[in-house]
C-alpha cells in the first residue's frame, strides 16, 4: 500500500525531540457521544516519553473510547489532539499508524492461518523485482525483531498453534515493528499467567529504554504499582485525576474509580461446610489431565489454581459433560452418575459459568431476557412447549435486582453492555436454575472492580446458602480471599490442595510450576 | 461487608429508559408500501390504470408468492438457528411428482400406480409431507452429525432431490389429477395455507420452547450447548420442518397446476432465502421474525406483479429484483452499525 504520509508528521518523527516536546502525546478536552450516551466528557490525557501511562476505571468509564479516539478508530466529536507538540487530526487506524501510534486489541486480530511472520509484515511484505514475497527476508526481519524483544518464537509457526499468551507477543512485536513510539495495550495481562506477565513486563521495560510511550489500560492494582510512572483514572466518561503511581495507594485508586469505599476487597465469611455434594476419583480425559480428584462440600469454596492450560478449565468442562471424561468416576450427593452432556449435569444440580463470555456464555445479539432464561427452559416453566413468559419475566426482573444489571429494560441486546453487566446476566442464567454445585470458570475476568465486589459478595452468599461452589481463577487474590480449599494443577495433573489457612502466594506457585 | 456498593445504584452506564422500541418490521412495511405507491403512480403514467384496485392481478401476485412463502417460513427458521436450505425448491420438484403419482384420477389407464387411482387425497398430501420430512431428517443429519456446513449438506441434496424427481417418470409430466386434490390448489387456498403457516411458525418462534432454543443456536451454538440444549437433535428437527414445508408448497403447486412436473421449483430456494433476508434474517443466525419474511415475500411478489404490470421485459426483471435483494441486506446492515452506534 502507498505511504501518504502527511509531511508535517514526518518532519516531526525525523527531528525527534522537538523543543518542549517533552509529552509524546497531549490530549485535551475532548467529548464523544454516542446515542444516548455521553462516552467522554472534556477528557484529557498526556503521555511522556519513555513512560507507562496507566487508565483506570470501571468498565463503560470511557478509557476504552479514549484509547479507540488516540488509536484513530473513532473520531471526537470535540477537543484537541497533540503529537510532539504538533496539532494533528486522525481519521482512521492506518493514518495513527503512520504517526506512530499502535494499538493491541483485547481481542488479538492476528490470521489464524498465516504463520507469524507473515501476520506481523502484513502489507509491508519485503517484496522482489517480481512483486513476490521475499519470504527469507521476513523471516530475517522477524528473527532480528524477536531477539531485540527478547520473545522466544519461531517465525515461521502458524498462529493458531500459538498460546494466548504467545499471541500477545506477536501483537506487541507487530506493533513494535511499526516504529511506533506511542503504544497502547488494551488489558493485555488478562488471559496471562504470572510468569508470561513478568515477561511482558520485561518487554514493556525494554521498550521504555528505547524511549517509547506506553499506555496501560488494565483491571490489575498490582500490575499498575509494578509497572506503571503514571495512572489517570476515569469514572462515568469523565477524567478524575492524573497522579504518580508512587504518590498513591491502592484504595486512593479505588476511591478514585468508584468514587466510594470499598472496605474489603474480598467478604470471605466463615459458613459450615456441609456434607460431600461432589465427589470425583481419577477422573481423566485423554490428551488434557489424568487421575484429578477431590471432594467438595456443601457450602464449601474451593478454589482451582494454576497456569494457564494447566487442565483446570478442562476438568470444569469434563464435570459438566462438555467434553465427557475417558475414564474416573464422579458421585453427586453420595450417588455416582456418568455425566455424558451438559443436560444431565444441569439435571444433577449443577451449573456452569464458563470461561469466554463471548464464546461459550453470552448470545450476544439476544436480549437480556432471552439471555437469562435459556438454561431454565430445560426444566419446566413451559406448557405444552409454551413458555410461561409472565412467570419467566418475573424472575429475570428478580435476578437483574439482585445482581443488579444496569439496564434500562431485559429487552436490551447483551452486545450492548458492559462486560461486568454481561457477566451478571450470565451469572442470572444459572442461579436462576437453583443450582447446588456451582462451577465458575474466571468469574471476574475482565469488569470492573465494582462489579467483582458484587460477585465475590455473591459468591459468598450462595455458599452460606450451602451451594458447593469450585471456582477457577488466575488472580492469585481472588483464589486466596475467596477459598476454605485451593486445588492446584500443573501440566494436566493435580499437584495438591492446600487448606485456607495454610495458603499463600508463594506455596501457591511452588505447586503450580513444580 | 462491602456494602457501600449496594446503596450506590447505577452510575456508569446511565440508563436510556423510555425509549420505544418500534418492530423492525416498520421499515421494511413502509418500503412495500413505498413500492406499491411507485407501480400505482407508473401505471397511471405508462398504462393507464390502476396497479392496486385490481383484485384479479393482487390475486394473483399473491398466489403466485405464496408457493415461495411457505418455503420461505421453513427456510427463514433454519437461518435463525444458524444454517441455510438450498434443497427446497428441488424438494418441491420431488414432492411434486411423488404426490400427483398418488393423486391420479380413478380408472385412469397410464396411471404411474394403476391400482393406486382415486384414491382419497390424505394419500398423496401425507407421502409428499413425509417425503419432505425425510428429506430434512437427511438434511440435519448430515449437518448435525458430520457438521459438514449446512450449504454443503443442502447443495448436495438439491442435486440429489431434483435426480429423484427425474428419475421417478423419466421426466415425464404427471397429469390427470384428482379434483379432490386440486382443489388444494383452487381459489384462495394456497394463500391461506401460506399464512396460517407462517402464524403458526411466528407464534411458535416467539412463544415456545422450540423458537427460543432456535434462536439461541443460531446466535451461538457452543453457548446453547453449555446451557443445556441438545443442539444436534434440535438442529435435525429445524430442518425437518424445514422439508416439511417445501413437502407442502411442492403438494400446493402441484394441486394448483394440476399437474405434476419433475421441474417445477427451479430456484424456489434462493426466492425463499430473498423472501427471508429482506425480511431482516440475518445469514449469520439468531435474528430474524416471521412477519419479516411474509413481508418479504410480498415485496417479492409486488415486483414481480408490477413489472410485468408495466410490461417491462422478464429480463429486466430479474436484473432488478437482484438488484431489490441486495439493495436490502445493505439498508439493514446500515441500520444495525447504526444502532449499535460505532
Amino acid at each position: 500500500m502507498a505511504t501518504i504520509s502527511p509531511s508535517t508528521a514526518e518532519i516531526v518523527r525525523q527531528s525527534g525531540a522537538v523543543p518542549g516536546a517533552e509529552y509524546l502525546l497531549e490530549v485535551a478536552n475532548v467529548r464523544k457521544a454516542f446515542p444516548g450516551v455521553l462516552a467522554l466528557d472534556d477528557v484529557s490525557f498526556r503521555l511522556k516519553r519513555g513512560h507507562v501511562h496507566a487508565l483506570m476505571g470501571e468498565n463503560g468509564a470511557g478509557k476504552s473510547t479514549l484509547m479507540k479516539i488516540i488509536a484513530g478508530i473513532y473520531t471526537p466529536d470535540s477537543g484537541s489532539f497533540k503529537l510532539k507538540g504538533q496539532e494533528i487530526k486522525l481519521t482512521s487506524p492506518l493514518d495513527a499508524l503512520r504517526y506512530g501510534i499502535a494499538m493491541i486489541h483485547q481481542e488479538l486480530n492476528l490470521m489464524n492461518y498465516m504463520t507469524v511472520a507473515e501476520n506481523i509484515w502484513i502489507r509491508r511484505e519485503p517484496l522482489n523485482g517480481l512483486g513476490f514475497v521475499r519470504h527469507d527476508e521476513m523471516r530475517k526481519r522477524t528473527k532480528a525483531l524477536f531477539e531485540r524483544l527478547d520473545i522466544p518464537l519461531d517465525p515461521e509457526t502458524e498462529v493458531r498453534d500459538l498460546s494466548v499468551a504467545n499471541r500477545q507477543m506477536v501483537e506487541i512485536a507487530k506493533a513494535v515493528s511499526y516504529d511506533s513510539d506511542i503504544l497502547i495495550m488494551d488489558e493485555p495481562t488478562s488471559a496471562l499467567t504470572d510468569r508470561e506477565v513478568e515477561h511482558l513486563f520485561k518487554i514493556i521495560r525494554t521498550l521504555k529504554a528505547q524511549d517509547k510511550g506506553i499506555v496501560y489500560i488494565t483491571h490489575k492494582m498490582n500490575e499498575l504499582f509494578e509497572i506503571a510512572d503514571e495512572v489517570s483514572v476515569f469514572r462515568d466518561g469523565r477524567f478524575v485525576g492524573e497522579h504518580r503511581a508512587s504518590d498513591v495507594t491502592r484504595d486512593d485508586i479505588i476511591r478514585l474509580m468508584v468514587g466510594r469505599e470499598i472496605t474489603q476487597m474480598f467478604p470471605k465469611e466463615t459458613v459450615p461446610i456441609g456434607e460431600v455434594a461432589l465427589s470425583v476419583r481419577g477422573l481423566t480425559l485423554e490428551g488434557r489431565f489424568r487421575d484429578v480428584s477431590f471432594d467438595l462440600r456443601k457450602g464449601e469454596i474451593l478454589g482451582f489454581a494454576g497456569l494457564v492450560g494447566s487442565g483446570r478449565s478442562n476438568v470444569a468442562e469434563t464435570l459438566f459433560g462438555v467434553t465427557p471424561a475417558t475414564s474416573g468416576a464422579v458421585a453427586i450427593d453420595g450417588k455416582e452418575i456418568a455425566i455424558r452432556n451438559p443436560g444431565m449435569a444441569m439435571d444433577a444440580g449443577m451449573a456452569f459459568l464458563t470461561e469466554d463470555r463471548k464464546e461459550s456464555g453470552c448470545f450476544l445479539l439476544l436480549d437480556i431476557m432471552a439471555n437469562m432464561q435459556i438454561a431454565l427452559l430445560r426444566n419446566g416453566h413451559a406448557r405444552a412447549g409454551f413458555v410461561r413468559e409472565r412467570e419467566i419475566e418475573r424472575l429475570c426482573q428478580e435476578q437483574k435486582l439482585r445482581l443488579r444489571v444496569r439496564t434500562p429494560d431485559l429487552e436490551e441486546p447483551v452486545i450492548n453492555l458492559s462486560g461486568g453487566n454481561q457477566q451478571k446476566v450470565l451469572i442470572a442464567r444459572w442461579l436462576m436454575t437453583r443450582p447446588r454445585i456451582l462451577i465458575l470458570d474466571e468469574p471476574t475476568r475482565g469488569i470492573d472492580v465494582g462489579a467483582k465486589a458484587e460477585i465475590h459478595k455473591l459468591i459468598t452468599e450462595l455458599a452460606g446458602q450451602g451451594v458447593a461452589v469450585m471456582m477457577i481463577s488466575s488472580e492469585m487474590p481472588e483464589v486466596l480471599g475467596m477459598s476454605d480449599r485451593i486445588l492446584v494443577m500443573h501440566e494436566g495433573r493435580m499437584t495438591g490442595i492446600v487448606d485456607r489457612k495454610d495458603a499463600t502466594q508463594v506455596k501457591i506457585m511452588e505447586l503450580a510450576s513444580q | 461487608m462491602a456494602t457501600d456498593i449496594s446503596t450506590a445504584g447505577p452510575t456508569s452506564e446511565a440508563p436510556r429508559a423510555g425509549r420505544r422500541r418500534l418492530p423492525p418490521e416498520l421499515s421494511i412495511l413502509g418500503v412495500m408500501i413505498g413500492m406499491m405507491l411507485l407501480f400505482e403512480v407508473l401505471g397511471w403514467i405508462f398504462v393507464g390504470q390502476s396497479f392496486i384496485m385490481n383484485p384479479l392481478r393482487l390475486k394473483i401476485m399473491i398466489l403466485q408468492e405464496a408457493e415461495i412463502g411457505i418455503i420461505a417460513v421453513g427456510v427463514t427458521q433454519v437461518i435463525i438457528s444458524g444454517g441455510i436450505d438450498l434443497s427446497s425448491g428441488s424438494l418441491v420438484g420431488m414432492t411434486a411428482m411423488i404426490a400427483a403419482s398418488l393423486a391420479q384420477t380413478a380408472g385412469f389407464t397410464h396411471a404411474i400406480y394403476p391400482s393406486l387411482t382415486g384414491l382419497n387425497p390424505i394419500f398423496p398430501v401425507a407421502a409428499g409431507l413425509v417425503c419432505g420430512l425425510i428429506v430434512g431428517f437427511i438434511n440435519g443429519w448430515f449437518i448435525a452429525f458430520t457438521k459438514i456446513p449446512p450449504f454443503i449438506a443442502t447443495l448436495g441434496m438439491m442435486v440429489s432431490a431434483r435426480g429423484v424427481a427425474d428419475w421417478y417418470t423419466n421426466g415425464q409430466p404427471i397429469g390427470n389429477l384428482s379434483d379432490s386434490f386440486a382443489a388444494i390448489g383452487a381459489g384462495w387456498w394456497p394463500v391461506i395455507i401460506f399464512l396460517g403457516i407462517a402464524f403458526v411458525f411466528h407464534i411458535a418462534l416467539r412463544y415456545t420452547r422450540y423458537g427460543k432454543f432456535t434462536y439461541a443456536i443460531g446466535a451461538n451454538p457452543l453457548a446453547a450447548r453449555v446451557s443445556g440444549i441438545n443442539v444436534e437433535r434440535h438442529i435435525v428437527l429445524v430442518y425437518m420442518l424445514a422439508g416439511l414445508l417445501s413437502g407442502l408448497s411442492g403438494i400446493v403447486h402441484t394441486a394448483r397446476a394440476i399437474s405434476g412436473q419433475a421441474g417445477v421449483g427451479m430456484g424456489f430456494e434462493l426466492d425463499a432465502i430473498a423472501a427471508a433476508v429482506i425480511g431482516g434474517t440475518s445469514l449469520s443466525g439468531g435474528v430474524g421474525r416471521m412477519t419479516g419474511t411474509v413481508i418479504g415475500a410480498v415485496i417479492l411478489g409486488v415486483l414481480t406483479s408490477g413489472f410485468t404490470f408495466l410490461n417491462v421485459d422478464a429480463h429486466y426483471q430479474e436484473i432488478i429484483k437482484g438488484g431489490v435483494i441486495v439493495a436490502a441486506v445493505v439498508a439493514d446492515q446500515y441500520r444495525q452499525r447504526r444502532r449499535k452506534g460505532a
